[in-house]
């Protein structure tokens, strides 16, 4: 059983608060996902959970054990590096069996457990080489195998894939998902790659400021982001932004279309919906093309609505022509709106 | 864990060390110079400069660095861009130029004692080409302006390299793609070493310089060698009153000049040669 | 001209080889400039005495080792030689063992304080410190250090400490946290982690800082000469005896001096940039 409860956490660097008083809590065999722009302290928070680093404040809780004073060998964890941190001076089963022999288990265990964890991670055949004569993809791989091999309680990992080229990442995620999954550790995983993030996550912490502003499972942080942050980090294009002003009996007008919304005392609000979820035609918003954008399966066009830039996602069928007029018909079921000065979902 | 004393007990030895062999005999020379038996006094300064050789020697001084150190700044520039333009040979000929680096004041002296001694290969070569029809003393004591040609010609030989691996050095800082784009713009190699090397060098230059110049007033073994006590410097001047005139006050303050000087030299081409924090690379 | 316009890849071409050969021919000239005066002086140190003193001289070495034996035979030398290698022992010791916890410090810590202790590293470099064992010397004698081995040491190591920092510096610098921390969170101690993972791969590198430490001191002479009286260093006994001794004595002795240190420089040559305390890509 290894919970992770973050109880208050706050981490300042000097007149820098990189941390603002987070929360979080990741149940056993969990795989939680850290996702944020660069500088939004995630993993800052990582690295307190591993120890690397001290809280201000606030405390670390580790399968039920207090942590936050404790250094890194004593809290049970493994991690994985973005840069992984292979040791050039060491073979790559040395590499592996580095922790194990810190713990001074007997050779024979060693040499088990470096086994099974290459042959997990498809490096048998490398155990005698150096980090030097290894490829960004099979430095990956030990240094995942070296993290596997301790049989941690608890996985870090930051930003893992960063350094590989595009396709090996698309291999390497999914490789990452299954041994994990079928090691049964609690993980939590740093990255800015939102797909990274989706395509792994049980649940996902997106992270702005040094706040934690969402955590959820992949889908709820997509159709339904907590704060207009969440909907405009995540989604590519991300989602569309127009201002509501407040109409007859509890209705809203929305660049010229009249839609039922939340009650609120406020004059003006904003509406949110994602590219996709708009229809050519009918009864819609009063859009004017701007750029169109064929991309294969479908078409981005970018048009001026009320004066603001808003992309759509439209069938590739679909015979538009720059300097159209165009009416876009959001998906009532996914219409979304946000306070303008919480900036939250209403 | 102890986390934040680690630090400290880490610089504790080194900075203990400077404090008692650095700062405190720095202390030191400063006070036994403006005393003696134990009562303040410039005596020691009249003494040093009422001696008649104390002009010839600061004069010397100065003019030896004022001459060394334009030629070796040319030359370590033309060593940098030789080395950093090559590309077979370029650490061979790295380790060549920094050899004189490891090579001692003492030993560069006796190295071109060989060549200008009247018995030496200088004079072997000019009467093989028929110059002269016999050795000719170049470092005897009427031959002044030979001595001096031949301490500057050592003490470029010798310490030419220490500009060298520091322009190096600053050189490869400078990123490629600026002297591209300064071709693409259609600058020759002449305007592209003026226009890019040279600036983006600057705080290289200055290390270099201030470096180099308070070397060139500590010139002593080199003189010794090749020289004797015909070209008298002020280190040298340093050591006689120390131990020839056994006078450690006037020795101080002697030493207190050269650092003087020194100081007053770093100071100079730290404003001359200053770059603006917005400037740098 | 012409022929450029006319076929102006063929022009640009000849311009660079044009180039090529110039930069081939300025590096093997300046090469030639360090190089000479070392192989004249070794010709000397390779020729009978007689040879040494005769004139006109020979330009190739006769591989008589009449002088190099009456240097080694000279009363005295021998003593010297191995001063000067204890002397530079101790300074590679005291040098390395209270810089390079310092260079770690520095590499790995952000602390109040770490600008001072920079400064006061790099502020030795702006003063000439051989003058410093003009004070020292009188502290010596009242604590029995006075022309002692251990005593000249600390004084070397005043020169060295600074590079051992600063090279250091660069080198802990130069290996990532990450693999510490790796170690860290694979059950390692704060020192378990620097003997496992910092030093294996610091270990050349603190060693080129020894040997460059070693050189300092070996090649030092104003300090060596104030300091030792009957335990003259190599370089103290060579200026001492430069009026009286005969000049095969003086390049041979010199040639001894030299050819250390051009062991010394090959072997430190990957770490030359680091001693400035800059990095070099």
């Amino acid at each position: 059983m290894a919970e992770i409860a973050i109880k208050g956490v706050a981490k300042r660097f000097g007149g820098f608060t990189a941390l603002h008083q987070v929360d979080l809590t990741i149940a056993d065999q969990e795989f939680m996902v850290l996702l944020g722009a660069s500088g939004c302290g995630k993993t800052t928070l990582l690295r307190i959970v591993a120890g690397l680093e001290r809280p201000s404040q606030g405390e670390v809780w580790i399968g039920g054990r207090r942590v936050d004073h404790l250094p890194p060998r004593e809290r049970g964890i493994a991690m994985v590096f973005q840069n992984y941190a292979v040791f050039p001076h060491l073979s790559v089963f040395e590499n592996i069996a580095f922790g194990l022999r810190m713990k001074k288990l007997p050779q024979q265990e060693v040499e088990r457990r470096v086994n099974r964890t290459a042959e997990l991670m498809h490096i048998e055949q490398l155990l005698k080489r150096y980090s030097g004569q290894l490829s960004g993809g099979q430095r990956q791989r030990v240094a995942v195998a070296r993290a596997l091999a301790m049989e941690p309680d608890v996985i870090l990992m930051d930003e893992p894939l960063s350094n590989l080229d595009a396709l090996l990442r698309l291999e390497m995620r999914a490789e990452l998902k299954g041994v994990l999954a079928a090691s049964k550790t609690t993980t939590i995983y740093v990255t800015h790659d939102q797909v990274e993030a989706m395509s792994l996550a049980d649940r996902i912490a997106v992270m702005h400021q040094g706040r934690i502003v969402q955590s959820a499972s992949p889908v709820e942080v997509y159709r339904n982001p907590a704060a207009r942050f969440v909907g405009s980090f995540i989604g590519n294009p991300p989602m569309n932004f127009i201002p509501a002003t407040k109409a007859e009996n509890g209705s809203w007008t929305v660049a010229g279309l009249t839609l039922s919304g939340p009650k609120s005392d406020k004059p003006r609000i904003e509406f949110a919906i994602r590219p996709e979820d708009v229809d050519a035609g009918g009864e819609g918003l009063r859009a004017t093309v701007r750029v169109i954008e064929p991309l294969g399966p479908h078409t981005l066009v970018t048009c001026d609505v009320e004066g603001g830039l808003f992309r759509a996602i439209l069938d590739s069928n679909a015979s538009v022509q720059v300097g159209d007029d165009l009416r876009l018909a959001p998906k009532p079921d996914r219409i979304r709106w946000f306070d303008p000065e919480t900036t939250n979902a209403l | 864990m102890h986390g934040k004393a680690l630090p400290y007990l880490l610089l504790m030895p080194a900075t203990l060390f400077l404090c008692i062999f650095f700062l405190y005999p720095f202390a030191l020379v400063a006070f036994e110079a403006v005393t003696r038996d134990g009562a303040f006094t410039f005596d020691n300064f009249r003494t040093m400069a009422g001696s008649w050789k104390f002009p010839v020697t600061v004069r010397n001084t100065l003019l030896l660095a004022a001459i060394v150190v334009p030629i070796q700044l040319t030359m370590a520039l033309l060593m940098a861009s030789v080395v950093s333009r090559l590309e077979t040979g370029r650490s061979a000929a790295l380790y060549v130029f920094a050899i004189p680096l490891g090579i001692s004041d003492l030993a560069a002296g006796l190295i071109w004692l060989a060549i200008f001694d009247q018995s030496g290969f200088l004079n072997t070569l000019l009467s093989s080409l028929g110059v002269v029809d016999r050795p000719v003393m170049f470092l005897g004591y009427q031959s002044k302006l030979t001595i001096f040609i031949a301490v500057a010609l050592a003490e470029i030989w010798r310490a030419t390299a220490i500009m060298m691996v520091i322009l190096v050095a600053g050189m490869g800082l400078i990123p490629k793609e600026y002297y591209e784009a300064a071709e693409v713009f259609g600058a020759s190699p002449w305007q592209r070493f003026v226009r890019i090397t040279l600036p983006l060098l600057r705080p290289s230059l200055q290390t270099a310089i201030i470096l180099r110049v308070i070397l060139a007033f500590e010139v002593f073994a080199v003189v010794a060698a090749l020289g004797g006590t015909n070209l008298p410097v002020l280190m040298g001047e340093t050591y006689n009153w120390q131990f020839t005139l056994q006078d450690r006050n006037v020795a101080a303050a002697s030493a207190l000049l050269i650092l003087a000087i020194s100081i007053g030299f770093t100071l100079f081409f730290l404003r001359v040669l200053r770059v603006p924090k917005e400037a740098r690379i | 001209m012409s022929v450029a316009t006319e076929t102006p890849v063929a022009g640009i071409a000849d311009a660079h080889k044009a180039g090529d050969w110039l930069l081939i021919a300025t590096a093997v000239l300046l090469c030639v400039w360090v190089l000479l005066p070392i192989y004249l002086l070794i010709v000397n140190a390779l020729s009978s005495p007689d040879q040494v003193t005769a004139f006109p001289k020979r330009f190739f070495p006769s591989f008589d080792l009449g002088s190099l034996s009456f240097f080694i035979n000279f009363a005295g030398v021998a003593r010297a030689l191995w001063n000067s290698v204890i002397v530079a022992t101790l300074t590679m010791i005291l040098a390395i063992g209270f810089g390079a916890p310092a260079g770690y410090a520095l590499s790995r810590f952000d602390f109040p304080g770490k600008g001072t202790f920079r400064f006061l590293v790099l502020m030795t470099r702006a003063f000439p410190l051989p003058l410093l064992a003009l004070p020292l010397a009188v502290m010596f004698i009242r604590t029995g250090l006075d022309d002692t081995a251990i005593g000249l040491a600390l004084v070397h190591t005043t020169l060295a400490l600074p590079f051992a920092v600063l090279i250091t510096f660069s080198l802990f610098s130069c290996i990532p946290v990450e693999l510490e921390e790796a170690a860290w969170t694979l059950g390692c101690t704060r020192w378990q982690a620097f003997r496992k993972v910092i030093l294996p791969l610091a270990l050349p590198g603190i060693a080129a800082s020894a040997v460059f430490a070693f050189t300092i001191s070996w090649n030092e002479v104003f300090a060596a000469a104030v300091l030792t009286i009957e335990n003259r260093t190599l370089t103290a006994f060579l200026l001492q005896s430069l009026g009286e001794s005969p000049l095969y004595l003086k390049f041979a002795g010199g040639a001894a001096l030299v050819v250390p240190a051009l062991i010394f420089i090959f072997a430190v040559r990957k770490y030359l940039f680091a001693m400035w305390g800059i990095a070099n890509r």
